[in-house]
């Protein structure tokens, strides 16, 4: 069986799973955030069984929308906030928050092997970790949170091998934009990305944050990677629970084995308006940009920060362009306080915001106007995805966003940093 | 059940910020949202949309975010149904567990245009053209899912269960 197939057997008290099969599955954890959750607990009312399966294994996050950003935000985030309190379940307030899939793992509460839903698509970020991370939608949380289990299909899972040494300036994010131009934003439909080789064997555990995160940018219902001694110094000071280790058999069957070599692979830029639009960034040509957003549950970790200021590093943003930053959590704010990454962004002229998903769909935090273009370490460039129906969006990694601020058009971090 | 409606035809991936933007997210109600359905890639759609009508989409219909405003707001509108060449995987589920019926069927897709009336019985997946007179047969649902269906959504399944029943 694959890694994928482990969990989920040993989550549905089987020996053995193949693809194809339906099962139902014990959760380990249950998520949902503020725009979410207030349709998941209109439907757990329905259920009519009053309390959580386990309201330590429950958690809500106010992060899409919050701070409140109008009078119907602030109203679902008090619809949450009450049936948290009520339920006694995990919930991070304003302040101790953080987006959400940067701050689960960062708190411990997801761990190796095990099965997670939430109620956000992104859910499948903790693949990162070694365990089974998909999501799904508000009534599916409702049951989860009610009977602490769910059905599922058992997918197919594709192998994904990186070969070879990573450019400078490459990393996770170039991995997985690359791959996803490669297959297609339905490349991976209803299907396991498993990620292996060399290249994985040495990315840092953020890198491997953002490649799991958007494996449903290729319409895979989770992506995964092998447990490794990086994963271990991770999870280790985190947990409070013991955890299991699952791996790959040898003989494991696979729907699909594609290679790459890493080390022809530039900084990628996917242009609008499909995750799956990319080129590198040596080709890209002369497009302006009018605003660069660095963050989100795909970069919005320490490493991603680190990045982008050692790029803008005693560096101005460009007068055209209005840069944003925001920290996935509490905790990365702190640090890059600490480090002295947040005076580099100030002293840049660039804008360091409290956690929040905001600007990444359009709910505000760097809304755009009609015409205008968006350089961002984001997961979609849908049409309208951050604001206007006329704007555009162009996904990147942390150091090209940088160097695209401070030269006002896309950019790679070479042209200005060595 | 039969249906009978016609066709707003779109393309591939046509992703849930499309279907509702997120904008709208900071409202929960399926009606107010419907009023929003499709507006950035189809501003008209709602002023064309009978009660009845039909979605057929290309592959990937509901590729993005888990948002079950999505199908929500197309049930809201007032489709009845979307059939589609290949369906995002949380979109799928969230319709089902909603009771907005899917149907997974290329050749329907490939004869149909936008305009055309349909006719189709969700019992057999039999869909017909009535404008052109072609007949296709969509893909049949998991064994599983026909209880989910039948019972009228994950909600009134779960609770059976939870009954015992």
């Amino acid at each position: 069986m694959t890694l994928a197939e482990k969990i989920l057997a040993a989550h549905a008290n089987r020996p053995m799973v193949s693809p194809g099969e339906f099962l139902n599955v014990k959760l380990d954890l249950v998520l949902a955030n503020d725009i979410t959750a207030p349709l998941a607990i209109k439907e757990f009312a329905r259920l009519g069984v009053g309390k959580v399966f386990d309201p330590r294994k429950v958690v809500m996050v106010p992060d899409h929308f919050c701070p409140n950003k109008d009078i119907p935000s602030a109203e679902q985030a008090k619809l949450m906030r009450e049936f948290a309190r009520e339920q006694g379940i995990v919930y991070f307030e304003v302040g101790k928050m953080g987006i959400e899939h940067v701050l689960l793992p960062e708190q411990g509460l997801v761990l190796p092997g095990d099965m997670v839903v939430g109620a956000d698509s992104h859910t499948c970020t903790y693949g990162a970790l070694g365990a089974f991370a998909t999501g799904m939608g508000s009534t599916d949380i409702a049951v989860a949170m009610a009977t602490g289990e769910i059905w599922v299909k058992v997918p197919p899972t594709i192998k994904f091998v990186y070969h070879g040494r990573l450019k400078k300036w490459v990393g996770g994010k170039d991995l997985i934009l690359y791959t996803i131009g490669d297959i297609g934003v339905d490349g991976a439909l209803y299907s396991v990305m498993e990620f292996c080789g060399e290249a994985i064997d040495s990315l840092p555990m953020d890198d491997r944050f953002t490649m799991a995160n958007m494996a449903i940018e290729a319409g895979a219902k989770a992506g995964i990677f092998a447990v490794d001694s990086k994963t271990l110094k991770y999870v280790r000071s985190r947990a409070h629970r013991p955890f299991t280790i699952y791996r790959s058999d040898g003989d494991a069957e696979y729907v699909r084995v594609i290679e790459y070599d890493v080390s022809r692979i530039e900084p990628q830029v996917a242009f609008p308006h499909l995750p799956s639009n990319v080129k590198p960034v040596s080709i890209v040509g002369e497009v302006r940009i009018d605003q660069v957003v660095i963050g989100s549950c795909t970069n919005g970790r320490l490493g991603d920060l680190r990045l982008a200021a050692k790029v803008l590093k005693g560096r101005k943003v460009n007068d055209n362009v209005r840069c944003i930053v925001i920290p996935g959590t509490q905790q990365v704010y702190l640090d890059a306080l600490r480090e002295g990454l947040v005076e580099i962004f100030v002293r840049a002229g660039a804008v360091v915001s409290t956690p929040t998903c905001g600007p990444c769909l359009g709910g505000y935090m760097g809304v755009l106007a009609a015409g205008e273009r968006c350089v961002s370490t984001t997961n979609r460039n849908f049409i309208g995805r951050m604001g206007s129906p006329q704007s555009e969006v162009y996904l990147v990694n942390p150091a090209v966003a940088a160097a695209s601020a401070v030269l006002g058009r896309i950019a790679s971090p070479t042209e200005i940093a060595y | 059940m039969k249906l009978k409606g016609r066709v707003h035809k779109f393309g591939a991936n046509v992703d849930t910020d499309a279907i509702i933007p997120a904008r709208y997210l900071n409202i929960s109600d399926a009606t107010e949202l419907a009023k929003h359905c499709m507006e950035d890639i189809a501003p008209d759609f709602l002023s064309r949309v009978e009660p009845g009508d039909v979605i057929v989409a290309d592959s990937n219909f509901g590729c993005g975010s888990s948002r079950e405003h999505a199908p929500l707001a197309i049930k809201a509108a007032g489709i009845s149904c979307v059939i589609a060449r290949s369906f995002a995987r949380i979109f799928f589920r969230n319709a089902i567990n909603i009771g907005l019926p899917l149907l997974e069927c290329g050749d329907a897709v490939d004869n149909t245009s936008d305009g055309d009336v349909l006719e189709i019985d969700l019992a057999t997946g039999a869909i017909t053209n009535l404008t052109n007179g072609k007949n296709f047969t969509a893909k049949p649902y998991p064994e599983f899912m026909v209880g989910i269906i039948a019972a009228g959504g994950l909600i009134e399944y779960t609770k059976k269960k939870l009954a015992g029943g």
